[in-house]
């Protein structure tokens, strides 16, 4: 759906924050979908694989979602944001002309700085998120003989 | 009368150790929400903690032992067939080791040991059913139930509805959610958006009421929470909400103190109440602030909930 970038992380964060303290518009939605999938990207770098270019119910990113969060069910923890970023992207595409489109626009530009936040700091403190799911403990871990924390 | 209906009406608490601390506001509007409602609550005797996230990453099965003994006191001792917990890390925990016993042998074989060290009967799969907050008001009163007993209307409130990590993930350990209409949703629950539309409340479409608030790296790392909380704070504002209720209380002081932080620390301000969904009910149903603990709020309500009538 869009073209892969080479944006750093603190590059994408950049590009959120100028969109968050700005009026995004309906014109800035496949950028805020490509910086949620940039985001990602990097996620599933960081785990030794390469970002997927399938589609998932039609968007990239619920691929990339779910590419990352596969046997790390804590990824999870950001299964909804990306749900709720295609979400305000079909609403913003579809019904651009709508009344509550700055609304929208602007709450995509949040949804998917939350993506980011979580997945940055997942990047720097891995556990983050495993508060609620809790799926690969770090007993398990040590257990199988990785490092642990 | 439904089977739940009457089942509920009088219930196990199980309060947890964040109910007597940060979170004792959501202990006392709790029990006071369900006088109100004439709903009895009877506190787990002698309860122990969940294994909450500390044990439980050091060692998960330890974990499932500590949360069997709470039901295990409930079921062999009080005679209880339902649970209630508050806290979304017990209630998480509880419904978690449930899932755990009736799956894994290994597990049952656990807590089959230490029970019988420590002196008591061991919990077997099934025999109390463990419900959160939002289940027992919901299933026991309802909307309807609510209507009728609403003596201070929220209407005028616009609410973002927070419900946190635990109360719905990971999937599995709530076999009863996702069952249609009436049954919460994993990916967007309602329940409490239910109650509080049923006091009148207007609730504001709120895309991260699920989102992650970094609650468990708060002390770790606490620069990612203060912006994830921030992000949160800023997206309930965006989405025209005066208040974030709350039903966990991890989510809740996160929310508060975070809240203080990022306006020190960001520079970003925001004025969103954050207010347990428990004290937002008994204030509907006519109770004082100070009756459901706003007093014991870290942030400063009483002005808003004064200019609201609720006060």
């Amino acid at each position: 759906m869009t073209a892969t970038t080479a944006r750093s992380v603190t590059g994408i964060g950049q590009c959120l924050d100028a969109l968050v303290a700005g009026q995004p518009g309906v014109a800035d939605a496949p950028e805020m979908l490509a910086l949620g999938e940039e985001i990602l990207e990097h996620w599933v770098r960081a785990k030794g694989k390469e970002p997927t270019r399938s589609e998932r119910e039609g968007f990239r990113l619920l691929a990339l979602h779910r590419q990352g969060a596969d046997k790390d069910p804590s990824f999870n923890a950001c299964r909804e944001t990306c749900r709720e970023l295609v979400y305000h992207y079909n609403l913003l595409t579809l019904e651009p002309d709508h009344e509550a489109t700055a609304q929208r626009a602007r709450m995509m530009a949040l949804v998917a700085n939350h993506l980011y936040l979580f997945i940055s700091g997942k990047m720097e403190t891995e556990q983050l998120g495993e508060f609620c799911c809790s799926s690969r403990p770090v007993r398990e871990r040590v257990d199988s003989g990785t490092q642990a924390q | 009368m439904s089977d739940k209906k009457s089942k509920y009406k009088e219930v196990a608490y199980y309060p947890g150790c964040a109910l007597e601390g940060t979170g004792h506001a959501y202990n006392r509007s709790t029990k006071a929400l369900g006088k109100a409602l004439g709903l009895k609550l009877k506190e787990v005797e002698n309860w122990n903690c969940c294994g909450a996230m500390e044990v439980k990453n050091i060692d998960p099965k330890l974990q499932t032992y500590l949360s069997s003994r709470v039901m295990s006191i409930a079921a062999n001792k009080m005679k209880m067939d339902v649970v209630m917990a508050p806290c979304n890390g017990c209630y998480h925990n509880l419904k978690r080791a449930e899932y755990d016993l009736e799956q894994d042998q290994k597990s049952r074989d656990v807590v089959d040991r230490l029970s019988q060290k420590a002196g008591h009967e061991t919990y077997q799969a099934g025999q109390v059913e463990t419900i959160h907050a939002l289940d027992w008001i919901k299933d026991s009163i309802g909307e309807e139930g609510l209507k009728e007993r609403v003596k201070n209307s929220l209407e005028g409130i616009k609410i973002a509805n927070y419900y946190g990590c635990m109360y719905t993930r990971p999937r599995h350990i709530f076999p009863e959610k996702d069952k249609g209409p009436d049954s919460e949703s994993t990916s967007k629950p309602h329940f409490m958006d239910d109650l509080l539309e049923a006091a009148g409340a207007e609730n504001v479409d709120f895309p991260l009421k699920t989102a992650c608030c970094g609650g468990a790296h708060t002390l770790s790392d606490s620069d990612t929470s203060t912006k994830l909380v921030a992000n949160i704070l800023m997206a309930a504002e965006a989405a025209g909400a005066e208040v974030i209720a709350t039903e966990c209380p991890t989510c809740h002081s996160g929310l508060e103190m975070h809240q203080i932080r990022a306006a020190k620390t960001l520079g970003i301000k925001t004025s969103v109440k954050i207010i347990y969904f428990t004290q937002l009910l008994g204030m509907a149903m006519g109770l004082k602030p100070k009756a459901v603990g706003l007093h014991e709020n870290v942030s400063d309500s009483f002005a808003f909930v004064k200019q609201k009538g609720l006060a």
